[in-house]
């Protein structure tokens, strides 16, 4: 039972993807018929993997998130909701929304509050430059020159995996304590086989007899990308949001472990980093470097992996979804778009059951990763 | 392929907005779920290991101690029917005894008085004897006395007189 609507629940968000994601090929055809751009499917893919300041929903809707940005050459903090901008028809405080990221006018002049503007694109040796015409006069725009501490559509997907998190888990711990000592039920023995799985499997046999300080760590870790993973890959609001397939959500994610390995580290483990015992002293001076850099790199794997395997399973369902728009010429040639449809949706369904697939192994392997260096910096040696 | 490299510098761009974010949502994630989740969750799950560990081990220790006391039983229980048998077995001894005691003291019993009856017998025997001799020595006697009394004319004549005498004598034994 339970697999028959997984199924068809697998089914369906296969199907669904071209609506969601795509949702407004007749946009695309205006442009086309106005004779703005073609189906620029690189563009597209990178434009709905990568971080925004508004939620896209469908068509010409979409969740205003709030902004707050710094302005560190005035020391000015903007906070306003994205929907202010009019889809970038305005320009608030010197920034502008474009493609659904915040910009900002690069002018000292240009005046503070609501400016009308009229947003434009040209390409110059490959690049895509923005800016933006007031009065004739023309201004550079640049995602540069201030800080964008907002809640963005990654930042939103990540407080929604926490607080999916939150409720989860806290229901999983009123299980164990209302019925203390007894056998599981309902969600709690959906999670306790993982949470088992990550004790025995992952914190057990790397790290040794200390596991129990770290495990709430590796426990939180691993829920966290998995949950991210999961709910990155559904299409649809509010849902989607590429959040481990972010350079600098994995980025922190890597650098928390970077710090818990460290701090927890023993006077061995520094000691076969910056003296490795055993080896003549030409020898430990030369690997002394070495082992420094390693301490970075092995973090930096964890952010690249993770980072690289998210974002490249997003790219290739997103790519094969864009064949529908390719072949069907962005909405003008129907056989195409049949056909499209026919070769995508066999092989987005079977991307996304790989990507279920990846979005538990990145989980596992960071995590597995974290205890064994960690495993490593509290090993004793004899 | 320009356009990913050009359009994709914006997914490897520094943003620290984002940074901070991630780190405070992470951060109060487990910090919240690690002492009201994670930390709990442990606990309970170790200890429901243990409870289940020391509960398979009772287990074990009853099943030992109830074979301990099956054949404890079965020990008694053989020993009990040793003590049976072995009663049993001394009570048809002692029955056998008792009846060859008895069939011997009957005997005995019997043989005395079958020697005493038979004594008596004897006695009784010798009795009937001594009187029959003397009844008979009287009888001769009397016989010789009348015969010698009687005088007897011829040879014949006294001849018959024994003879009647005699029959006499056998009528009267009889």
């Amino acid at each position: 039972m339970q697999n028959k609507i997984l199924a068809i629940l697998l089914i369906g968000l296969a199907l669904c993807q071209p609506y969601f994601l795509y949702a407004s090929p007749e946009k695309v055809v205006e442009e086309i018929e106005a004779g703005e751009h073609a189906y620029d499917a690189p563009k597209e893919i990178i434009h709905h993997i990568t971080d925004a300041n508004e939620f896209h929903i469908i068509g010409d809707l979409s969740m205003p998130l709030p902004c707050i940005l710094y302005n560190p050459d005035n020391g000015k903090v903007s906070t306003f909701l994205s929907s202010r901008f009019h889809h970038g028809e305005l320009a608030i405080d010197g920034y502008v929304l474009d493609h659904g990221r915040i910009k900002m006018i690069q002018s000292d002049d240009f005046p503070e509050g609501e400016v009308h503007v009229a947003l434009h694109h040209e390409e110059k040796d490959g690049e895509e430059l923005s800016y933006v015409e007031v009065d004739g006069k023309r201004y550079e725009v640049e995602r540069s020159g201030f800080m964008d501490f907002s809640i963005s559509k990654v930042v939103f997907g990540m407080f929604l995996a926490a607080l999916l998190m939150s409720i989860i888990f806290l229901m999983v711990a009123r299980g164990y304590k209302k019925r203390d000592g007894q056998a599981p039920k309902g969600i709690q023995s959906f999670f306790e086989p993982l949470i088992i799985f990550v004790r025995d499997d992952i914190a057990k046999p790397n790290i040794g007899e200390k596991y129990e300080k770290y495990l709430p760590y590796l426990l939180s870790i691993f829920f966290f990308i998995w949950f991210n993973n999961m709910l990155g890959l559904i299409p649809f609001f509010p849902f989607g949001a590429n959040t481990t397939g972010n350079l600098m959500v994995t980025l922190t994610l890597a650098v928390f472990t970077l710090l818990i390995t460290n701090l927890s580290a023993n006077k061995s483990y520094w000691q076969h980093i910056f003296w490795m015992p055993g080896v003549p002293v030409p020898v430990k001076i030369l690997l002394a470097p070495i082992e420094l850099i390693a301490v970075f790199t092995k973090p930096f794997a964890l952010m690249v992996r993770l980072f690289a395997n998210i974002s490249a399973g997003h790219i290739i369902i997103l790519s094969l979804i864009s064949l529908i728009f390719i072949f069907g010429d962005a909405g003008h040639n129907l056989g195409g778009g049949i056909a499209g449809i026919s070769i995508a949706v066999p092989f987005v369904l079977f991307m996304n059951l790989l990507e279920l697939l990846v979005a538990f192994l990145q989980a596992f392997i960071f995590t597995i990763l974290t205890a064994l260096f960690i495993g490593q910096a509290v090993e004793e040696h004899h | 392929m320009n356009t990913i490299l050009l359009s994709g510098f914006t997914l490897i761009k520094p943003e620290p907005g984002l940074i901070l974010w991630t780190t405070v949502i992470f951060l109060i994630l487990w910090l919240l779920l690690g002492k009201f989740a994670f930390r709990p969750i442990a606990n309970a799950l170790k200890k429901r290991e243990q409870s289940i560990d020391e509960a398979l081990k009772a287990a074990e220790k009853a099943r030992l101690e109830m074979q301990e006391l099956h054949s404890k039983n079965e020990q008694l229980l053989k020993e009990a029917l040793e003590e049976r048998s072995k009663i049993l077995q001394e009570a048809k001894k002692m029955k056998e005894s008792i009846l060859v005691e008895a069939r011997n003291k009957a005997k005995s019993e019997y043989e005395k008085i079958a020697a005493a009856s038979r004594a008596e017998l004897q006695n009784q025997m010798n009795e009937a004897k001594m009187q029959l001799k003397t009844f008979a020595a009287d009888l001769a006697i009397s016989i010789a006395e009348k015969v010698v009394k009687k005088e007897l004319k011829g040879d014949k004549e006294q001849q018959e007189y024994v003879k009647t005498l005699l029959a006499d004598l056998d009528a009267n034994k009889n």
